[in-house]
């Protein structure tokens, strides 16, 4: 019989000693997800300064890209993308029932190979901002 | 221990859909970055620039489809959450009509910027 896995109550803070890897790769997931989504609409708001003008759009662009704040938040954005990619992959697979046994180190090759993508990206997120 | 480790609900479509869209999300959303950050360099971006891409009807199709299939992931993923957190009832009518309603405000500004680039003139406003 199916069973739907019992991940117990999210919002209680004080088990997060007990969690195991698969439930932080869940709450990862929905981090990166919420943070996704909020963006996409921020990302349709700031370029749809195209509506005003051509010199508007640029300027805001150009703007934007001038400031540290902007190219490390953009790294951080890199570092959530590249997470919600590779964890849904991860769970395309687990829904597919493939390796399930090896879902926790999975779970960590996902982190590592997220940290390297993001640390080697970096010189190219933050080059021209000095 | 549990058999079923999945979020899916057996027989159920909202997750199902959301792994369809996750298939097509993964590889345009790497395209996306890839092209704005390696390829081209975001602090280059010009309205010129956006404008030559934009005019290709291969990359405005994709670009449109990117579009929708992302926001139908990130509303559908918000609202599957909610769900298994167990939001019901009226709450729950709510936050699906709020999400249909901020989705095509999403879409419909995110075409007229596509548009704008790729000077389609097609919507009346």
């Amino acid at each position: 019989m199916s069973q739907s896995y019992n991940r117990g109550l999210i919002e209680d803070f004080g088990r997060w000693k007990e969690f195991s890897a698969g439930m932080w790769a869940w709450i990862f997931h929905k981090f990166t997800g919420w943070v996704l989504v909020g963006y996409l609409f921020t990302h349709i708001a700031v370029l749809s300064t195209a509506l005003t003008g051509a010199a508007a759009y640029t300027e805001t662009i150009q703007t934007l890209e001038s400031l540290l704040v902007v190219r490390i938040l953009e790294v951080g954005l890199l570092a959530v993308a590249v997470f919600h990619i590779l964890n849904g992959l991860r769970l395309l697979l687990v829904d597919l029932g493939v390796g399930l046994h090896a879902q926790d180190k999975s779970f960590y090759a996902s982190l590592a190979l997220t940290g390297a993508i993001v640390v080697a990206s970096v010189p190219t997120f933050l080059a021209g901002v000095f | 221990m549990a058999e079923h480790y999945s979020s899916f609900e057996r027989g159920g479509r909202r997750w199902l859909w959301q792994r369809i869209t996750a298939a097509f999300l993964v590889i345009v959303l790497a395209f996306h970055f890839f092209l704005l950050h390696f390829v081209h360099h975001a602090d280059e971006v010009t309205f010129a620039m956006s404008s030559a891409r934009m005019e290709q009807w291969t990359y405005y199709s994709l670009m449109i489809l990117f579009l929708v299939t992302a926001t139908f992931h990130g509303v559908n993923g918000v609202f599957n959450a909610l769900v298994n957190q167990g939001i019901e009832g009226t709450r729950k009518k709510a936050v699906k009509w709020t999400l249909v309603a901020a989705s095509l405000l999403l879409i419909v500004q995110g075409v007229r910027t596509a548009n704008a680039w790729a000077g389609i003139t097609l919507l009346p406003f």
